[in-house]
């Protein structure tokens, strides 16, 4: 056998070679006949409320949509199927990136949406407008999350806010002293922490450095760290090159960063409230707090497919996951701001919206939520701003 | 063979350290699992029973553990019996492009699981148009589990002769009998062998797993991913791996059974076990 | 009915074989190669400047981009160097073990050995890594180990990468090399031996080429496997990118760009599988 080996490893490559391609032909022949149905954006917000389908198909983050089955006590699903006669399928995405994908494949009726996929969802005709006089919960929610630039688009609301966050400054005093006051411990003077900074592993993070620049380097004017145009955008990212070589490392969920600060391989860097507690818990020393400069953050949007097949019992679903006591279990468990004002009474720990400063505008007024990069940049620069697909190319340059 | 006391002793050590290497982080897993911290503290300021009994409680942890079970036996039950066709036509028939099956059996294997993930998962979700489910996470691991089939009975066939076939097809059985009669039980233990195998690989896919998984199902891997981005829920995963290893004693211990009974029954210079053990 | 299938095969060997291969072969082609060329062919298309959709029009621009883009080109260098590492590590690491288990230990330790190399396998990989975590983090049970002797382990990063995927990956080199050793008749040994061989000049001269075969095909898996990798480099790495990392995040976002740059490992492995098979891994798979 292995005499005629040259010649038969040839005869391997060639078959794999014209088998590819015959399968390339078939296919590309059978695409090109069958037209691409765009998704029809911006459909007729339903209005009125018809019976439940049965069941609905979610798309959200690792704790908005809790049965039970992650910790008996941690339940407001089952209450609802019960209530509406619609199962709750979840699948739990990792990345906003993810998200959007998984909406695309058209199987799911609705989705918890960050900042940073609502305009991409919008833009593709994946989500649908949502009328929401069919919620009687909206009501009360919070009005400064009502009707913002990345739940309402063109003046139609996309859906209902679940709660919001923000990615604050964490340290340990043991290691960071004087205790910090803005973000230049993990941009101009990271140097001194080298190895121990830690950063979000997301393009949007991107965000982050513009928003420090706003403050740092006016010559830049930036306005909005979501709308940078090529100078602003090229110097964010310079400044996150800069601040890669001291990173120890990138974090992307709780257990690595709390992993992380527990065992001292991260001493200063990006979290989120939930983190800094949980680590507290357990008799960690971090401190949390908002810098001088302002910080970015997170609104969550409950959005609805433009495909769904279960509008019904999604509406039904949007009503649920923000009335006072699922939204009040939500935001405890995930550790967030409620998005339901009557929440705040109904927490467990009494001073949950406090710590979370569920009701205090004044910090959130120092807060840029998370936004879809698009080339417009909403004020007289035109459309010359960067678009989300070059964050993440810019992104992955940064990281190298 | 006869080697100096200098060298065995080197060996020896060098095994040892191997073996080292390979049991201290299962261990330190096993110590987390019972360390009151939620953090992976170490050393561990206390120990606890605790997540142990959240760990069955826990009814999301049991039902992945019941759709990985599931998927596994599925995604075994169709490798066996394309592993089997394949290396049968292989090992007792010669045709042009022979050497070409087991390159295309090895194939989904030597790609990276990420090639094969997102190549399925495109061809499912914008060719097919088929919503990712139980069958398309059960096509996804029968692909690159058939290699473990095909080379543990491929290797037992070669190293039995095909005469016992012929001689049965000439005196008049049917395929089927002669298969059914003569190479089943010949090839008895490989097939087991392969099917453990298979069985295994599948149970512990995750990155294949990730891009063919249907929506709101979750195999243990995947249920131990997303466990990773809920606050709290470390020191369960812990337990539940745990709770796992021990569970894997029993198909290990078959495993084991299975390669002491083929070197009783083979005696002599074959290679013995390794029908039984050759990884994928 | 079976009887006149049977009269039909019964001398026909090539029918016999369209019939047995036909469900396998079928499989693997359709759903596999299939799949393969989906992808290549994605790999072809644009992305909607707004809608960020796939549109069918055909571009190299994907392509380009994987071999003109200074990033991807060196991170295509790095996940083959560390998977060049994992894979000679785990061969020096595997060796000795398999010789020890094949033609050293008696049948109750060799079989107790075997149980102790397949174990691993079937713990669950992502707990391992985090594990991994713990071990190598600041705090961490290494330099707590190493602590009385004064010196620091590598915390995360590349280092830890390697250190890690050779963990992982270990049992799938150990079990081929254990195999082929066995294939190894132990009266050729005494042969040897029996010639005036010392046992160095035995290992270089039989026992090593006879189990080169085995390690090339234990190699075909470390290699692989840590090529595809994104997993591992996330989590104890230091944001490094590696072929996994960035074909998993493009995925969401940028399909054809992440099919693009899939085609790398493809053919980076497929050249591997042919010098494999020439060099007779195949059969010890």
């Amino acid at each position: 056998m292995r005499s005629n080996g040259g010649t038969s490893s040839a005869r391997i490559a060639w078959l794999v070679v014209v088998g590819l391609l015959a399968f390339m032909v078939a296919f590309a022949a059978g695409c090109g006949s069958d037209d691409d149905d765009e998704g029809d954006s911006g459909g007729e917000a339903l209005t009125e409320l018809g019976e439940g389908e049965g069941e609905v198909n979610l798309v959200a983050w690792a704790g908005y949509v809790e049965d039970g089955s992650t910790d008996p006590k941690v339940d407001w699903v089952t209450d609802f199927e019960q209530e509406t006669g619609c199962k709750v399928n979840v699948k739990i995405g990792n990345t906003s990136d993810e998200m959007v994908q998984l909406m695309r494949t058209g199987q799911y009726d609705g989705v918890s949406a960050s900042g940073d996929a609502s305009g991409r969802l919008v833009e593709g005709g994946d989500v649908d407008p949502v009328n929401v006089d069919l919620i009687p919960n909206y009501e009360d929610v919070f009005d400064a999350l009502k009707d913002q630039p990345y739940n309402t688009f063109d003046g139609a609301n996309y859906g209902v806010p679940h709660g919001r966050g923000s990615n604050l400054l964490m340290y340990d005093p043991a290691e960071v002293k004087p205790a910090p006051t803005s973000w230049d411990v993990v941009f101009d003077r990271a140097d001194e922490y080298s190895g121990q900074v830690t950063a979000y592993d997301n393009p949007i993070y991107i965000a982050d450095a513009a928003l420090y620049l706003r403050e740092h380097d006016p010559e830049l004017g930036i306005t909005d760290p979501y709308e940078l145009d090529q100078d602003q955008f090229d110097a964010a990212i310079e400044l996150l090159k800069q601040q890669r070589e001291h990173i120890g490392e990138y974090w992307s969920d709780y257990t690595k960063e709390i992993q992380a600060f527990a065992n001292g391989d991260s001493s200063v860097g990006t979290t989120w409230q939930v983190i800094a507690n949980l680590l507290n818990a357990d008799g960690s020393k971090e401190k949390v707090l908002l810098p001088e400069e302002g910080a970015t953050g997170w609104s969550d949007t409950w959005m609805l497919s433009s495909e769904a097949e279960h509008p019904n019992c999604m509406y039904m679903w949007m009503d649920h996951i923000i009335s006072p006591e699922a939204n009040a279990a939500v935001a405890e468990w995930f550790g967030e701001a409620p998005a339901n004002e009557k929440s705040c009474a109904l927490t467990a720990d009494k001073e949950h919206c406090d710590i979370y400063h569920a009701d205090d505008e004044a910090f959130f007024d120092q807060i840029e939520y998370w936004k879809t990069p698009v080339s417009d940049c909403g004020d007289d620069r035109g459309d010359v701003c960067k678009t989300y697909d070059e964050w993440v190319q810019g992104w992955n340059e940064v990281k190298g | 063979m006869r080697l100096s006391r200098g060298s065995q002793a080197l060996l020896r050590i060098s095994t040892g350290i191997t073996l080292a290497f390979i049991y201290v982080p299962l261990l330190v897993i096993v110590v987390y699992a019972f360390s009151v911290s939620r953090t992976f503290e170490w050393p561990p300021p206390g120990f606890t029973f605790d997540w142990f009994d959240l760990a069955f409680d826990n009814t999301g942890a049991r039902d992945a553990f019941v759709y990985s079970v599931k998927t596994g036996l599925l995604a075994t039950a169709v490798a066996l019996v394309l592993g089997t066709l394949a290396s049968l036509a292989v090992a007792r028939h010669r045709f042009f492009g022979r050497e070409t099956v087991s390159f295309l059996v090895i194939l989904p294997i030597a790609l990276p699981g990420i090639v094969t993930g997102i190549a399925l998962n495109s061809t499912f979700t914008q060719v097919l148009g088929i919503d990712l489910s139980l069958f398309t996470i059960v096509v996804a691991h029968a692909t690159f589990c058939i290699v473990v089939v095909y080379n543990n009975v491929i290797a037992r066939l070669r190293r039995l002769s095909g005469s016992f076939e012929e001689a049965s097809a000439d005196l008049g059985a049917t395929p089927w009998q002669t298969f059914r009669l003569i190479t089943l039980p010949n090839t008895r233990t490989a097939l087991v062998a392969g099917a453990l195998l298979a069985f295994a690989l599948s149970f512990d896919e995750i990155i294949v797993t990730t891009f063919t998984v249907g929506a709101g199902d979750q195999t243990l891997p995947i249920w131990i991913f997303t466990n990773f981005s809920r606050p709290n829920q470390l020191p369960i995963v812990n337990a539940v791996a745990v709770i796992v290893i021990l569970i894997s004693i029993i198909p290990v211990y078959l495993a084991y059974r299975l390669t002491r009974e083929e070197s009783t029954a083979a005696r002599g210079g074959a290679p013995v076990a390794s029908g039984a053990v050759t990884a994928p | 009915m079976g009887r006149r299938l049977a009269d039909l095969f019964h001398g026909r060997p090539r029918l016999q074989a369209g019939a047995l291969l036909a469900g396998p072969v079928g499989w693997l082609v359709v759903g596999y190669l299939g799949s393969l060329a989906v992808l290549l062919v994605t790999s072809f298309w644009t992305l909607g400047e707004l809608s960020g959709e796939i549109e069918q029009t055909f571009t190299l621009d994907n392509f380009r981009d994987v071999v003109e883009n200074d990033v991807y080109r060196s991170v295509t260098g790095r996940t083959v160097l560390i998977a060049g590492l994992v894979t000679v590590t785990d061969a020096l690491l595997a060796f000795p073990l398999a010789f020890y288990m094949a033609k050293i230990a008696g049948p109750r330790t060799r079989g107790l050995l075997l149980v102790a190399v397949l174990m691993p396998l079937w713990s669950a990989y992502l707990v391992k890594i985090f594990a991994w975590r713990g071990i190598l983090s600041q705090e961490g049970v290494l330099n707590w180990a190493l602590e009385p002797l004064g010196i620091e382990g590598p915390g995360y990063g590349l280092v830890a990468v390697w250190l890690v995927m050779s963990y992982i990956w270990l049992p799938y080199m150990v079990i081929p090399i254990y195999a082929g050793l066995e294939r190894i008749p132990n009266t050729l040994l005494s042969a040897s031996e029996d010639m005036g061989a010392k046992p160095t000049y035995t290992f270089r001269r039989v026992i090593l080429p006879l189990a080169l075969p085995a390690v090339i095909a234990g190699s075909i898996f470390t290699f692989s496997l840590t090529l595809g990798d994104f997993i591992a480099p996330t989590l104890v790495g230091s944001g490094e990118q590696f072929i996994g990392t960035v074909v998993r995040d493009n995925f969401t976002v940028d399909l054809p760009f992440a099919a693009a740059f899939a085609t790398v490992p493809i053919v980076i492995m497929i050249v591997y599988l042919l010098v494999a098979r020439r060099m007779g891994a195949f059969e010890h798979l």
